[in-house]
């Protein structure tokens, strides 16, 4: 009998790790720069964040082709959206877009990780962390990718989140300023390169404020 | 009675008892155990007075790196050592058995070992497994008969070679040898060679990482230059540190000799029976 299955996937993993924190005024959004396959690398300075208003920015990790298609969608839909309004789309707008976006693909889904992260309409930090096919929730601080599970466990030691099943609603933002939340994405980042083979390279920082969005960059393990 | 009850499975050989078992688990989708690889990038090559053998120091376990600094180049004889890629055991084991063999020859013959005695009790090793001892092996040394460097693949067929490569950083560390080598390099122009070969595998491989091992063998001279090279400091450390509050509670602080929960019988008939 010949072969019934598909020998070919449509989907590649291409790794990378994403990490987004809130603050009371401010968001900072993080990525690695490192794009691989297999034991390969295929180029050491691709920027995994990708500005979708003007107070939010999206990372991704996963797979890379997916990726660009969702966002080269959202930009189209966001085009609309400020045709239709005149206006940029809010943050939390924008959450709900990529929700349904992921969600409409739910079972030949974008293969891509998604953290949001942006400023809301009272100008304060939100970070939205989803899955594959559109689940979401609105959080405090998140990572996604290939270094998550390094990363996690050490921004929930650091930065113990309220339960979201508290009454009254807790504010879910870190207490963290700015500049703190800088450094602990930068340890995160050098700790997850140690040990996870498909973050490194170079760490690119994004942060929104009410000054507007700044980028930052440090080098990162290249091995 | 002439013919036993039970069946006694072959003196020697292979044995094949749980192969239908096993065939049997994998099609009702049971994952057989994964283990620790050493994702690699080994090298070896013969300058103008001996043999350098390299290897870079990760270990990984999947995507996870589980050693950042561990040994690749193993000891087979004052004049002999092996560097290792494959399952991290595997090497282990075989180049450790090898080893304990040569030593046992040596103070049969009270004679240094030569390499091909090595290559052939690793290669008898290998080959009797049929490949399913994952060692991927570069043996290199010098004895009586000079310098010498082999490959050895885990099913166990060698090669005989002026410059080796193994490991899933193979690949990029034979591109550097292949535009650089050449017959009679001087032992710096060596190190250096095997440094940069290693380097090109550390970088390129994601199997391979952090830092660069090196031996050096000559005639009746060896040198182990262990993390020769460091080319992957760690990038960043808070300035101020990382306190982590210690939350668990501790129940009990007062210690209990065992002696007192056991009740000893001194004397007696303690060896009746």
């Amino acid at each position: 009998m010949t072969k019934q299955q598909a020998n070919w996937s449509p989907y590649d993993n291409n790794g990378g790790s994403c990490v987004a924190i809130a603050g009371a005024d401010y968001c900072v959004i993080a990525a690695d720069t490192r794009m691989s396959t297999g034991y390969s690398i295929l180029t050491r300075e691709y920027s995994k964040i990708c500005k979708l208003a003007d107070k939010s920015v999206m990372a991704s990790s996963g797979f890379q082709a997916d990726v660009k298609a969702l966002q080269k969608l959202l930009a189209a839909r966001h085009l609309i959206y400020q045709h239709q309004h005149n206006k940029q789309m809010s943050c939390p707008a924008m959450a709900q877009l990529l929700s349904n976006t992921l969600y409409y693909k739910r079972f030949f889904p974008y293969y891509s990780f998604n953290v949001l992260g942006g400023l809301d309409n009272e100008g304060k930090g939100c970070v939205f962390t989803y899955d594959a096919v559109g689940s979401y929730e609105r959080v405090g601080y998140s990572s996604q990718g290939s270094g998550s599970t390094l990363i996690m466990p050490f921004l929930d030691n650091q930065l113990k989140s309220p339960s979201p099943l508290l009454l009254p609603a807790q504010d879910a933002v870190t207490p963290l300023s700015e500049a703190e939340a800088v450094d602990l994405v930068k340890t995160v980042f050098a700790s997850a390169t140690e040990r996870d083979i498909y973050t490194g390279d170079k760490l690119e920082i994004v942060i929104l404020n009410a000054d507007g969005i700044r980028r930052e960059y440090m080098e990162l393990r290249k091995d | 009675m002439s013919k036993s009850v039970v069946d006694v499975p072959p003196k020697d050989g292979f044995s094949f008892d749980l192969c239908r078992r096993n065939a049997m688990l994998s099609d009702k989708g049971v994952k057989p155990p994964s283990y620790r690889k050493t994702g690699t990038t080994i090298v070896g090559l013969i300058f103008q007075d001996g043999v350098i053998l390299g290897a870079d120091t990760r270990a990984t376990e999947g995507p996870i790196v589980c050693d950042k600094n561990c040994e690749k180049i193993h000891y087979m004889a004052p004049n002999i050592y092996c560097c290792g890629a494959g399952t991290a055991a595997d090497t282990e084991a075989v180049t450790d058995m090898v080893s304990s063999q040569l030593q046992l020859h040596r103070y049969h013959t009270g004679r240094e070992s030569r390499v091909v005695t090595a290559l052939t009790l690793l290669k008898k090793h290998l080959f009797n497994y049929q490949g399913y001892v994952s060692a991927a092996l570069v043996l290199g040394g010098v004895d009586i008969t000079g310098p010498h460097l082999h490959t050895i693949y885990p099913h166990g067929s060698t090669d005989t070679l002026p410059f080796a490569t193994m490991g899933s950083g193979s690949l990029a560390a034979m591109a550097i040898f292949e535009s650089k080598y050449r017959e009679g390099l001087t032992r710096n122009e060596g190190i250096q060679l095997v440094a940069e070969a290693i380097c090109s595998g550390i970088f390129n491989d994601l199997g391979s990482g952090s830092n660069v091992d090196i031996c050096v063998i000559t005639k009746g001279h060896k040198e182990y230059l262990r993390n020769h090279l460091l080319p992957n400091p760690r990038t960043y450390v808070n300035a101020k540190g990382y306190s982590f509050s210690k939350k668990t509670e501790v129940l009990l602080t007062k210690i209990t000799p065992l002696k007192e929960k056991v009740e000893v019988i001194e004397g007696g008939d303690a060896m009746e029976e």
